[in-house]
């Protein structure tokens, strides 16, 4: 055996070829689209429901609507309690996910492959016939109610909320899923069971399969199932594209402060809005944020804790969504370190806008981590199922992984520098701070960002 | 259901476990040291988790981060710590295995030169402030290190958290930390299972290319402590919360042991998911609670059982101990149902069956192997863990729940919102964690 050459790493061996999931799709004579993957791993299957209008379609004065009612799809269904549901999930061994986003609204059921029937008749059954009764309303709302009663005890739940008010203010992606206390008290069954027959219709919506089957086969299981999904009727008008408006082009604060007495450390959130999903610069988008913030070895992550040791992480994203979204950057950081490492953010943020625009390297980098590392999405059947929701909910193209990564080697640097420059404008930048403000109150002035705002983000 | 491997120990003492599986054009790497913080001191606590810091910071022959070759290759890289171990992976397209191994091993053979005074310093501050995100920063974030500290004498190595004590961490020296990696970071004590898009042969060949040379260490003795309670504890923590909590520990088998399996099935009938018994009873019908949990954290050197339990406004800890025990007893005297056994039978089979789904990261096939092999020597123990829970009976159930939990002294800990320690279970005495 030779010995091992340490004077230099390795180089990779070329990639070997991958084969991106194939779609099989099907629309049912209700409108509900159908898509179905195959995918022979292990004998596990997944299905996603996903039903476009999350919770930036809540009623103006109902914030929390969309999240409660979905919350309410395994609270019983077709006569039987939460409990016979709940058994009936874990007697599949199921894993049923309710989760609701921005955008749209996803069930999620993960169960064996010989469970594929029961499975898909479950999901159906929650979806077109939870019960909504009074009391697993009051039973639910209560407990909506007391998670965010504590939530105000949490410094990322709160600094998440300051900050998507002072970036979109009344614009629906101002309020975050669960609403507030004020608006869930008032909310009432008869607003769910509206708001259930406006949202929840097999048109518009999407189910997607994924398991060791034929493609075919299971689209036949789904069309058996959800064939007789019929949309309900409801007083209740929902505007499913209300996001698509035009959000604050400047934000409420520059900078804005919730007091913490005592914390252990300063939360923060910087960034303002930017851009929908839909973009045509939405490969570079990513391209900068892998460099500015996106993985381990980017600037901001480097800077702040590699060489300044204020934090455990701090990540960058473009949160893209079909309206616009924003960019953001969190991070939680030693309390005697807050103005310093806002300070070193902004400024990273400037410069790869400005002065210090992306390297070669860096984009090599950049570009190299994100497609090497692209078919590992596409283990399990979980995720082949979400990224085929995505593609669904984003109206792009099957063709979409395939063509990702020659996407993605398109981008130059003079594109880097340009989204750069387009997306990145410290002149409408929040930096929103949950922390023990006594305690760093003196040298807010020093980042030049004018007197800051102390906020009281609604519970 | 397995997970096929093969195995074979280097001369160097290496285990080395491949497991091939070309759905992919991906290769996990996972490396096992057998060491955690359970292999620490009282007064030096914290090494082992400061360790999986400094390990990604550079070694004699790549002495820059581990970060940057290993995301241009595309890979995904982590570690993590816990009391009994500490792992390393790295997920890379299969042209990168070389790279992967290259690093890895160097790290191993050749951390300390290129271990500096600033490196040292500054990762320090970087996991002091993960201990404040994680723990001190987050609501009821404290409590376990409460709970562990009174479920352990001081010199039990349970006692102490993975992350350290502030005071431990700023005290250690450098000469510390080249001790603690010469005793635990060598091969002897080392197991390395490769999974995926690789054939064995090669593998195998590779490993030995890489770590054959390696200098191993002795292997060090497997650190030995006996816990018990003598008496249960009362305890009250006061933290920046809304709704006081309860939590209840009692001491319980170790992982693989008599009783273990039992624990857990107890844990998911007590207390996991909608059909759980107290959920349906505290939650769901009398809505005295927010939520309730239960579960058998068992692990090398013995076991907790651990449950916690959130009051609902205005309702008292008392009420939910009340109903907590009263839940154990009948578990303990009649056992579960025959419903509750099929039930637990399905979603462990179902759970087996998810861990089969991924080659690497945490719970990754990968993972899986080195952790039956660090733990007991047979990476191809996953079929008889399976079997370990498929062959749990209902009298056993209660015969765990007897023995362990309705018959054993136990610590409670009221965690209370500042300023209320009126609403801890009666008689509590306060305690500090820092």
């Amino acid at each position: 055996m030779s010995a091992v050459d340490r004077s230099r790493l390795p180089i990779p061996g070329p990639d070997r070829a991958f084969r991106f999931p194939r779609i099989a799709k099907r629309t049912l004579p209700n409108g509900l689209e159908l898509r179905a993957v195959t995918h022979s791993a292990v004998p596990v299957i997944s299905m996603v429901l996903l039903v476009p209008g999350g919770s930036s379609a809540d009623p103006i004065d109902r914030h929390g609507l969309v999240s409660l009612t979905a919350g309410l799809l395994d609270e019983g269904s077709r006569g039987q309690s939460a409990l016979e549901v709940a058994d009936r999930v874990a007697r599949i061994g199921g894993d049923l996910d309710l989760e609701v986003g921005a955008d749209a609204v996803v069930v999620a059921l993960t169960t064996l492959d010989r469970f594929v029937e029961p499975g898909l008749a479950l999901v159906h059954e929650i979806v077109s016939a939870p019960n909504l009764l009074a009391d697993d309303f009051n039973r639910i709302r209560n407990h909506r109610l007391e998670r965010l009663r504590q939530m105000k005890d949490h410094a990322g739940a709160m600094a998440e909320r300051a900050f998507a008010r002072a970036l979109y203010d009344s614009h629906p992606y101002g309020h975050l899923g669960m609403g507030t206390i004020a608006t869930l008290t008032a909310s009432t069954l008869d607003e769910t069971r509206l708001l259930h027959a406006a949202l929840f219709a097999p048109q518009g919506a999407t189910l997607v399969l994924v398991g060791d089957r034929p493609a075919e086969e299971l689209l036949d299981s789904a069309a058996a199932t959800f064939g007789d999904w019929r949309a309900t009727t409801s007083t209740l008008v929902l505007d499913r594209g209300a996001a698509l408006a035009t959000p604050p082009a400047m934000p409420l604060t520059k900078l804005g402060v919730v007091s913490r007495p005592g914390a252990a450390q300063s939360e923060l959130r910087i960034g303002h809005v930017c851009a929908p999903r839909a973009t045509p610069d939405y490969h570079a988008l990513l391209m900068l944020n892998t460099i500015l913030g996106g993985q381990f070895v980017s600037r901001i992550n480097l800077n702040l804790r590699e060489d300044k040791g204020y934090t455990y992480g701090v990540r960058t994203g473009f949160d893209l969504r079909r309206g616009i979204g924003p960019f953001v950057m969190q991070t939680s950081v030693g309390t005697e370190v807050t103005v310093p490492a806002i300070r070193e953010a902004l400024t990273e943020i400037r410069d790869i806008a400005s002065t210090r625009p992306a390297t070669e390297d860096e984009l090599a980098l950049g570009f190299a981590t994100i497609s090497k590392g692209y078919p590992r999405g596409f283990e399990t059947a979980t995720q082949v199922a979400r990224s085929v929701a995505q593609l669904a909910l984003h109206e792009l193209p099957d063709s979409y992984f395939e063509e990702f990564i020659p996407r993605l080697s398109q981008v130059t640097q003079a594109d880097v520098s340009r989204v750069a420059a387009k997306y990145l404008d410290l002149d409408k930048m929040t930096t929103v701070i949950v922390g023990d403000v006594e305690k760093f109150a003196e040298s807010l002035p020093d980042l030049g960002l004018g007197p800051h705002q102390v906020l009281t983000p609604e519970i | 259901m397995q997970i096929p491997y093969t195995k074979r120990t280097l001369s160097n003492g290496l285990d080395v476990i491949v497991h091939e599986d070309h759905q992919l054009p991906m290769v996990a790497v996972n490396l096992w040291y057998h060491v955690g913080s359970k292999n620490e001191r009282p007064g030096r606590t914290g090494f082992a988790h400061l360790f999986e810091h400094l390990m990604f910071e550079g070694s004699e022959h790549h002495n820059h981060g581990y970060f940057a070759p290993l995301q241009r290759a595309g890979g995904l890289v982590n570690g993590s710590t816990s009391t009994d171990r500490t792992n390393y992976w790295e997920v890379v397209p299969t042209g990168s295995l070389e790279l992967a191994l290259w690093m890895e091993s160097d790290r191993m053979g050749y951390l300390l030169p290129a271990l500096t005074e600033e490196k040292f310093s500054n990762q320090r501050d970087v996991v002091l402030n993960e201990r404040r995100q994680t723990y001190e920063n987050r609501p009821y974030g404290m409590a376990g290190m409460a709970l562990s500290a009174a479920m352990f004498a001081p010199d039990h190595p349970y006692s102490w958290p993975t992350i350290g004590a502030p005071d431990d961490l700023r005290a250690a020296s450098l000469n510390d930390v080249h001790a603690f990696f010469t005793t635990f970071y060598h091969p002897a004590n080392a197991s390395l299972a490769l999974a995926g898009d690789l054939e064995a042969e090669q593998a195998f060949d590779l490993a030995e290319q890489f770590f054959g040379d390696l200098t191993p260490g002795p292997v060090p003795d497997l650190v030995r402590a006996d816990a018990a309670l003598a008496t249960s504890a009362n305890l009250v923590l006061e933290d920046r919360v809304e709704l006081p909590r309860l939590y209840l520990g009692w001491h319980s088998p170790a992982q693989f042991a008599d009783g273990d399996a039992a624990l857990d099935v107890a844990a998911d009938v007590l207390a996991h998911g909608k059909t759980s018994r107290l959920y349906k009873r505290l939650v769901y019908d009398r809505r005295i609670a927010t939520d309730v949990s239960a579960y058998q954290h068992s692990r090398e050197m013995g076991g907790v059982f651990q449950m916690s339990c959130t009051a609902a406004a205005g309702v008292s800890l008392s009420e939910l101990e009340a109903a907590i025990r009263a839940a154990v007893t009948e578990l303990a005297t009649g056992g579960p149902t025959p419903a509750e056994m099929e039930r637990a039978l399905a979603q462990t089979e179902a759970g087996f069956l998810y861990r089969l789904q991924t080659i690497g990261g945490f719970g990754g096939k990968s993972d899986q192997l080195n952790a039956y092999n660090t733990y007991l020597g047979d990476p191809g123990y996953f079929d008889r863990d399976r079997q370990r829970y498929e062959s749990v009976t209902a009298d056993a159930v209660a015969a765990a729940a007897r023995r362990w939990l309705q018959d054993a002294p136990l610590v409670a800990l009221s965690v209370v919102p500042r300023g209320r320690r009126d609403l801890a279970l009666p008689g509590a005495t306060e305690v500090h964690v820092s």
